[in-house]
C-alpha cells in the first residue's frame, strides 16, 4: 500500500531513451576509448538528458540522447586530455574533396573484432563519432549532422576521409 | 553526370542517402566503369570487414543498473507528488517551508529582482543609445574572438539564422557588478539581448521566465555559465530561442 507509483516522467524516458543505451555507451566507448571514461560519460549523460527531458521535443530521440552523450564525450575530452584534441581536421584546410577509395588495394574481409575496434580507435575523435554512427549504428548523414552539430557537407567529407583511413589501417599486412 | 560527378557521390549511393534519379545514374553508369565498380566494391567491402565481428560496444549490466538507480532517485520529486503519503508529507513540511519562505524572501527576492530590473534596464539600454553591439557580425568566428582579452571567460557563441534567429552582434555590458557578454539576436524585427556570465560551479537550471515592464526574460543555467534572455517578443518565441541555446 505504501508502494511509490513510477512517476510518469521517469516512465516516458526509460521508454523513449533508454533503448538507445546500448548505442550511447557505443558512441562513448569509442570516442572516450576506454571503459571506465565511457561509463562515466554515459552515466552522466543520463542524468543530463533525464533533467532536460522537458526539451525533447519528441523527433528523434536517439539523435537526441547521442547528441548530450558526444558533447558530454569531447567536454570531457577536452577537459582531461587536451592534447587528443590538439589534432584539428578543418575540413574547409584541407579541401572539401574527397578522397575515392584506393580501387587497388584488396582489403580482408574477415577482421576480427580487436582489430576493427584497433583501427577505428587510431582515427581523430570527429572521425571515429562520424564512423561509429554510420557503420556500427546505421545512422543517416543527417542524424550524424543533428549529433555532432555540423553540416551534411561535413558528415559526408568526415566519413570519407575516415574510410580512406580505415582502409589504409586495416590492408597493412599485421 | 560525367565519371567524376558520379565517382564523387559513390559514398552518397553505398550508404543509400542518394534520391532516385541520382541512384539510377549510377545504376546506369557502373556496369560500363570498371573504376567505379572497383571503387564502390570497395567502400562496400570496408563496410563488411568493419561489421564482420559485431565490433559494437554495448552498455554493460552494472552501467544500465546504476543508471536505472540514479534515475530513480531523481525523480523521487516527482514520484512523491503521486504518493499516497504525500498527505503526511504535506502536513509536516508545511510549517517548515512556510518559515523558511519568510525568513529568506524579503533578502533573496529583493536582489533576484535587482538584478531582473538591471537586465531590462541594459536591455532598453541598448536600443535606445544606438548601441546595441560593439562588434557587429553574423559570424560567430567573428564575435567570440572579438571578447578574448575583454573579459575571463570564453561564451559559446552560434548563429541560429537557419531557424530563424540570426545572429547580430556582440557587445560588452555591465550587470550586478560584473563585466558581462552580451550577444544579440534578432526574431524577425525583436532584437533580443542574451547576457552571460561565469555561473561559479552552479547546477544547470531549466529555462524561468520573468517579465518586466512588457518586456520577457529567461533566466537558465547551463554548463557553469548563467544565461539572461530578454526582448519584448513573446514567451513562446523565447523560449523557443532558449532551448535553440542550451543544446
Amino acid at each position: 500500500m505504501f508502494r511509490l507509483t513510477k512517476s510518469p516522467r521517469l516512465s516516458e524516458f526509460e521508454r523513449k531513451v533508454l533503448p538507445h543505451l546500448d548505442a550511447a555507451y557505443n558512441l562513448a566507448r569509442f570516442l572516450m576509448r576506454n571503459d571506465q571514461d565511457a561509463e562515466d560519460v554515459v552515466q552522466e549523460s543520463s542524468l543530463r538528458a533525464f533533467r532536460f527531458f522537458e526539451s525533447f521535443r519528441g523527433e528523434n530521440s536517439r539523435a537526441w540522447f547521442l547528441r548530450i552523450v558526444r558533447n558530454t564525450s569531447f567536454t570531457a575530452l577536452k577537459k582531461n586530455r587536451p592534447d587528443e584534441m590538439n589534432i584539428v581536421f578543418d575540413e574547409e584546410l584541407h579541401g572539401a574533396a574527397t578522397p575515392p577509395m584506393d580501387a587497388g588495394v584488396a582489403l580482408d574481409r574477415a577482421q576480427d573484432r580487436q582489430t576493427v575496434r584497433a583501427a577505428i580507435e587510431q582515427l581523430p575523435p570527429e572521425f571515429r563519432e562520424a564512423i561509429t554512427l554510420r557503420e556500427l549504428e546505421g545512422a543517416s548523414y543527417k542524424e550524424i549532422a543533428d549529433v555532432a552539430g555540423v553540416p551534411i557537407g561535413t558528415v559526408m567529407s568526415r566519413l570519407a576521409r575516415a574510410r580512406r583511413q580505415l582502409e589504409v589501417i586495416l590492408s597493412k599486412p599485421k | 553526370m560525367n565519371h567524376d560527378e558520379i565517382r564523387e557521390l559513390l559514398y552518397a549511393y553505398a550508404d543509400g542517402e542518394l534520391d532516385l534519379v541520382n541512384t539510377r545514374e549510377i545504376e546506369q553508369h557502373l556496369p560500363s566503369c570498371d573504376e567505379c565498380r572497383r571503387i564502390e566494391q570497395q567502400i562496400r567491402a570496408l563496410r563488411d570487414a568493419l561489421n564482420n565481428d559485431a565490433p559494437a560496444y554495448r552498455a554493460p549490466v552494472h552501467l544500465r543498473r546504476n543508471i536505472r538507480a540514479t534515475l530513480r532517485r531523481e525523480a523521487k520529486a516527482d514520484e512523491k507528488s503521486f504518493s499516497p503519503w504525500l498527505v503526511f508529507a504535506t502536513g509536516a513540511a508545511f510549517a517548515g517551508i512556510l518559515f523558511a519562505l519568510l525568513f529568506f524572501q524579503a533578502n533573496h527576492t529583493s536582489r533576484g529582482s535587482a538584478i531582473v530590473d538591471q537586465v531590462v534596464d541594459n536591455h532598453v539600454r541598448s536600443l535606445l543609445a544606438t548601441h546595441l553591439v560593439d562588434i557587429a557580425s553574423s559570424d560567430q568566428h567573428t564575435v567570440k574572438p572579438w571578447f578574448d582579452g575583454k573579459i575571463d571567460f570564453a561564451p559559446d557563441v552560434h548563429d541560429f539564422a537557419m531557424s530563424g534567429f540570426p545572429l547580430v552582434g556582440g557587445r560588452l555590458d555591465y550587470l550586478d557588478g560584473k563585466n558581462v557578454v552580451a550577444l544579440v539576436y534578432q526574431r524577425n524585427k525583436h532584437p533580443i539581448n542574451v547576457f552571460i556570465t561565469p555561473a561559479n560551479g552552479s547546477a544547470d537550471r531549466s529555462p524561468v521566465s520573468f517579465t518586466r515592464r512588457g518586456y520577457n526574460m529567461l533566466f537558465w543555467t547551463r554548463r557553469e555559465m548563467n544565461y539572461w534572455a530578454a526582448s519584448d517578443l513573446n514567451e513562446i518565441e523565447l523560449r523557443q530561442f532558449a532551448s535553440l541555446l542550451a543544446r
